[in-house]
């Protein structure tokens, strides 16, 4: 009886709780906070949610930093955890609690109920970690919908303002047009090479001599375009500027940033890996989209009066700097790549974290006037926002320009010389569009703020509640602290790293170690 | 390895930034502190430098940053040791002006760490012996010019256009260097990880002729357009005008500078077959640029903008020398930088005198008969006015005097065409003495004396001019070796191609018969 009973037992299928880990905290995570979106009163909602959002993303960049020195893969190869999916992993956090931490006062995350709004942040950040961990194409998509559904839900989130369902719905077609044509791609491929493993991949397309085949060129071809949608690079960034406008600012915040990372985390694993053996068909494609990424991008930003909108489209030319680095298709390049999208992780963020506060504070919105005056009112988050403009247009002293001298360095050093100059020309257009906002801000403005609603001409002091029929508009939210720290820290981060950026150096070049290796 | 270079170069901006947290009305006296305690520092440097000594001197080398290969290396030598000094007098006089005319009255704090970078900028850019560390300095020097006139400009109205033409103008330029500086580093390494833009490196390890032409006209164009020069000089009406006082003083003075100390210590050693290929190219600009400020000097009706133009021509003066290719016009070269600067910088203040007593107008043709009751004021600026035309006697002369000599030496017709300039110098720079101190007296004139506070600023500048006037030496010996030293290269490309001409002409003869 023993002997039989012990012969039948089931082999339990090995899993690597720990190499899981960092996706697990933010999958616990994300059912946790929906939980406690439950609790009745609401000034637990409206400060425990937020908090073990934090939390969860602590958790999660706690086990990132325990794997720190680990190689393994996972699910039978679906996912590897190694050094790229955890600095992805690292910064797809750190943007994570830096959005938590804007959207903390948030009325969109008040509307959508608070568990809601942050479970599916979590879930989202969740997504992109598989997505930048996956090994074959079925596990790519996965990460991708896992990524782009509650990026579509958040973008609505804002439930009282058209402006926002527009721009979730227009996500959502939009999206899924992208996810659609990226799957007919991944099914070309698949046909072609009759794999769906990278490496497999890899080793059909040198086995079997198909780098000009018709199947696999129109795979990489819709695949470039689905990427493409998704990372929001021109010329398939149409819906960018409107999207980023209508969503939530710190959706927009998230969105500009962590999907950014996650999508070139991809493309990264899958060209350099899968497709490397086809370098020369698709190179072409990549260089041309990073080159009208640039211009496109930053000629779009010029005259833009909505800074949203204006961020949008630089994050169009910032994501064509970033290809520059990835076309030349060496380590050097994947390092400059990873660098500058922390880089750009700190800029973006301290961008719109001061976006966020002069939302609340004027009755501007996200317009340009909404800057006036910050200087003189706010210099701390003026230094920050100044900073951040800086950064993106890629002055010294900032962290943004090491990143571009790196993306130089990388491009000459790959024989693409040329692309560096077009660099530099993009950043010379993007200097008109980035210090009329520094401008904005510091220019002593001598015409008279204009009367807040909700706030006593005659005493510069808020009305008191119930006596005047603004009330409820006097009740809308702060600035918030919270935001001012975002700013401040990535304002700091801006700096620290322009001045001393060799830890950071040190930190993304461990993740291009070892992606090209694999030929 | 010593720390006194980190010392006088940061020491500015230390006090800027202590000036932002001091009490507003501490702050500019805080910023004066600061630049007096760092020109002693430089006065110190500069009379203990060696000038027997080879090379280098007080050099500090630390890896800045590994992975770029980037050094955080210093060092003076002959080309910079008096440009350094020069800085250190000009900021220490605009920070004077600041305190003792209590300008700006407005956020002096943010003033005061705006101008404390704009010196270590500045000074970083003279001091850095890393290619890549003096494109960041030659970039991050112009971004405090850039909040101080947009918050402290002339008109409000105009002050962001102006200003955001100014830095999109330069910044093409150097941009466009950093691209070139980032080549240059990577096709001189020898391999993948060894690449470094120490510069004394790079001209060890020449890049191949064919990337040095790109890259010089890349390097060429961002100084050019620094200077300015003709036809790159379209910011720099504009930027004049909005600049407040005391920026402009060491904006127009020492920035320009920084360019042509460029030409000598990076594009001549670092691309020396380029440079001898586009010397032709680079003395007409000069010429052009010597005819067309002349010109326009002369023309204008705007104190500020004689004093500009005249810059564009003063600085054709010195490209000229440099491209002379010959040390003697190279010294004099280096010795108008120095001359030039040490002379617009008061005679930007001189204008702002001028205005203050003519009813606030800068426009010559409200000025007039102010050296009426104004003696002593009238001395000063006679004295500052002849040394910009480069009376003989002055130092501007002897610079003038050495650019010419190097220049008929290499390209006579060039020379003799140039020479028209110092004519031309003559007429503007009298005309603008003569249309303000003199001539029928201005509606809005109230002709007063030199205060003692605008005596205290502009009193020692001239004693300045004056020293290097009796003792242009102290320049002149500090400079020689280094600038012989930065001609080296293109000495033996110009060798090379003498032999090789002869050498075919030889061949034609014995192939003719």
């Amino acid at each position: 009886m023993t002997p039989l009973l012990a012969a039948a037992k089931v082999q339990a299928p090995d899993i690597d709780w720990a190499g899981l880990s960092p996706l697990l905290a933010l999958l616990g995570g994300s059912i946790i906070v929906l939980m406690a979106g439950l609790l009745r009163p609401r000034a637990a909602r409206a400060h425990v949610v937020p908090f073990l959002s934090v939390a969860s993303f602590a958790a999660a960049i706690g086990c990132v930093l325990w794997q720190w020195d680990e190689r393994a893969s996972l699910i039978e190869g679906a996912l590897m955890l190694d050094p790229l999916t955890l600095i992805v992993a690292l910064i797809v956090c750190v943007a994570g609690i830096a959005t938590t931490l804007i959207a903390w006062r948030d009325e969109a995350a008040q509307e959508i109920a608070h568990g809601e709004f942050f479970a599916l942040l979590l879930m989202s950040s969740a997504g992109m970690l598989v997505l930048a961990a996956a090994q074959n194409l079925v596990s790519t998509f996965v990460g991708l919908e896992l990524l782009s559904l509650p990026l579509y839900i958040l973008c609505a989130s804002h439930l009282r303002r058209a402006s926002s369902l527009e721009s979730g719905l227009k996500y959502l077609i939009i999206g899924s047009v992208g996810s659609a044509t990226l799957l007919y791609g991944f099914a070309l491929l698949y046909g072609a090479t009759g794999a769906t493993d990278y490496a497999e991949i890899s080793a059909q397309l040198v086995k079997k001599g198909l780098s000009g085949d018709v199947l696999v060129l129109t795979g990489i071809g819709m695949t470039i375009v689905g990427l493409a949608f998704k990372a929001s690079l021109a010329p398939f960034h149409q819906w960018t500027p409107d999207v980023y406008e209508g969503a939530p600012t710190p959706v927009t915040a998230f969105m500009s940033v962590a999907t950014k990372i996650a999508a070139f985390a991809v493309i990264i694993r899958l060209f350099d890996v899968a497709l490397l053996p086809a370098v020369d068909d698709w190179r072409p494609v990549w260089v041309a989209i990073a080159v009208i990424s640039i211009l496109i991008g930053n000629v779009g930003a010029l005259g833009q009066s909505s800074l949203k909108r204006l961020l949008a489209y630089s994050s169009i030319a910032q994501a064509g700097y970033v290809l520059v680095g990835f076309v030349v298709v060496t380590e050097l390049g994947i390092e400059a790549v990873l660098f500058y999208l922390a880089v750009y992780l700190f800029a973006n963020m301290a961008a719109f974290a001061v976006v966020t506060l002069r939302e609340r504070e004027t009755a501007a919105g996200d317009d340009l006037g909404a800057m006036r005056g910050l200087g003189a009112e706010r210099p701390l988050a003026a230094l920050a926002m100044t900073l951040a403009m800086l950064s993106l247009a890629g002055i010294p002293a900032t962290a943004g320009f090491i990143g571009k001298f790196r993306l130089i360095e990388a491009a000459a050093d790959g024989g693409y010389t040329w692309l560096g100059i077009v660099i530099v020309i993009g950043s010379m257009i993007s200097l008109a569009y980035y210090l009329p906002v520094i401008a904005t801000m510091w220019r002593d403005e001598a015409q008279p703020a204009p009367i807040e609603p909700g706030v006593d001409p005659g005493t510069g002091r808020a009305a008191l509640a119930g006596a005047a029929p603004e009330a409820d508009v006097a009740a809308r939210p702060t600035g918030g602290w919270e935001t001012q720290l975002v700013a401040l820290v990535m304002g700091g981060a801006i700096l620290f790293f322009g001045i001393f950026p060799q830890p950071l150096f040190d930190l993304v070049r461990r993740g291009a170690l070892g992606i090209l290796g694999l030929i | 390895m010593t720390i006194h270079l980190s010392i006088v170069l940061w020491l500015p901006l230390a006090a800027g930034l202590l000036a932002l947290l001091v009490p507003r009305a501490a702050a500019r006296w805080v910023m004066l502190a600061g630049a007096l305690m760092t020109l002693a520092y430089a006065i110190v440097i500069a009379v203990d430098y060696d000038t027997a000594q080879r090379g280098l001197q007080y050099v500090t080398d630390e890896t800045w940053i590994r992975t770029l290969g980037i050094h955080y290396k210093l060092g003076v030598g002959g080309l910079n040791i008096v440009l350094l000094l020069t800085t250190a007098v000009l900021f220490a006089a605009a920070a004077l002006w600041a305190a003792l005319r209590d300008e700006p009255a407005e956020r002096p704090g943010l003033y005061a760490a705006l101008m404390g970078l704009a010196q270590s900028g500045v000074m970083g850019a003279f001091l850095a012996q890393d290619l890549a560390l003096f494109v960041v300095f030659f970039d991050l020097m112009l971004v405090p010019f850039y909040f101080l006139t947009l918050v402290w400009g002339t008109d409000p109205e105009k002050r962001g256009a102006a200003v955001l033409k100014l830095f999109i103008y330069t910044l093409v330029g150097s941009l466009l260097m950093l691209v070139g500086a980032i080549a240059t580093g990577v096709l001189a390494a020898e391999g993948p990880g060894s690449v470094t833009f120490v510069l004394s490196d790079l001209r060890v390890n020449l890049i191949s002729s064919g990337s040095q032409h790109w890259i010089f006209l890349v390097f060429a164009l961002a100084f050019l357009i620094k200077m300015p020069s003709f036809p790159f000089h379209g910011w720099m009406p504009d930027g004049y005008m909005q600049m407040p006082i005391a920026p402009l003083a060491v904006f127009t003075a020492i920035l320009s500078k920084v360019a042509a100390y460029g030409f000598l210590q990076i594009a001549l050693p670092l691309f020396p077959d380029a440079a001898v290929k586009y010397q032709e190219l680079l003395l007409l600009t000069a010429l052009a640029s010597i005819l067309y400020g002349s010109a326009m000097a002369f023309s204008t009706t705007q104190a500020r903008l004689v004093l500009g133009y005249s810059s564009i021509a003063q600085l054709g003066f010195i490209v000229l020398g440099i491209f002379a290719l010959d040390e003697r016009g190279a010294d004099g070269a280096l010795l108008q930088s120095a001359n030039h600067a040490l002379v617009a910088a008061p005679l930007i203040f001189v204008v702002a005198l001028l205005a203050s007593r003519a009813g606030g107008s800068e426009d010559l043709r409200d000025m007039g008969g102010i050296a009426t009751k104004a003696p002593v004021f009238a001395a000063v600026f006679l004295v500052l006015t002849f040394a910009l035309l480069a009376m003989p006697g002055s130092a501007n002369f002897i610079g003038e005097f050495m650019i010419l000599l190097g220049v008929f030496q290499a390209k006579t017709a060039i020379a003799i065409i140039a020479s028209l300039g110092v004519v031309m110098a003559a007429v503007y720079a009298l005309r603008l003495y003569i249309r303000s101190m003199h001539n029928r007296v201005g509606p809005l004139v109230q002709a007063r004396e030199l205060s003692a506070r605008e005596g205290l600023v502009l009193v020692p500048m001239l004693l300045v001019v004056l020293a290097l006037a009796l003792y242009p030496q102290f320049a002149l010996k500090r400079g020689e070796r280094a600038v012989a030293g930065s001609l080296g290269a293109t000495k033996v490309v110009q060798k090379q191609q003498d032999l090789v001409a002869q050498a075919k002409a030889r061949a034609g003869k014995d192939a003719a018969p």
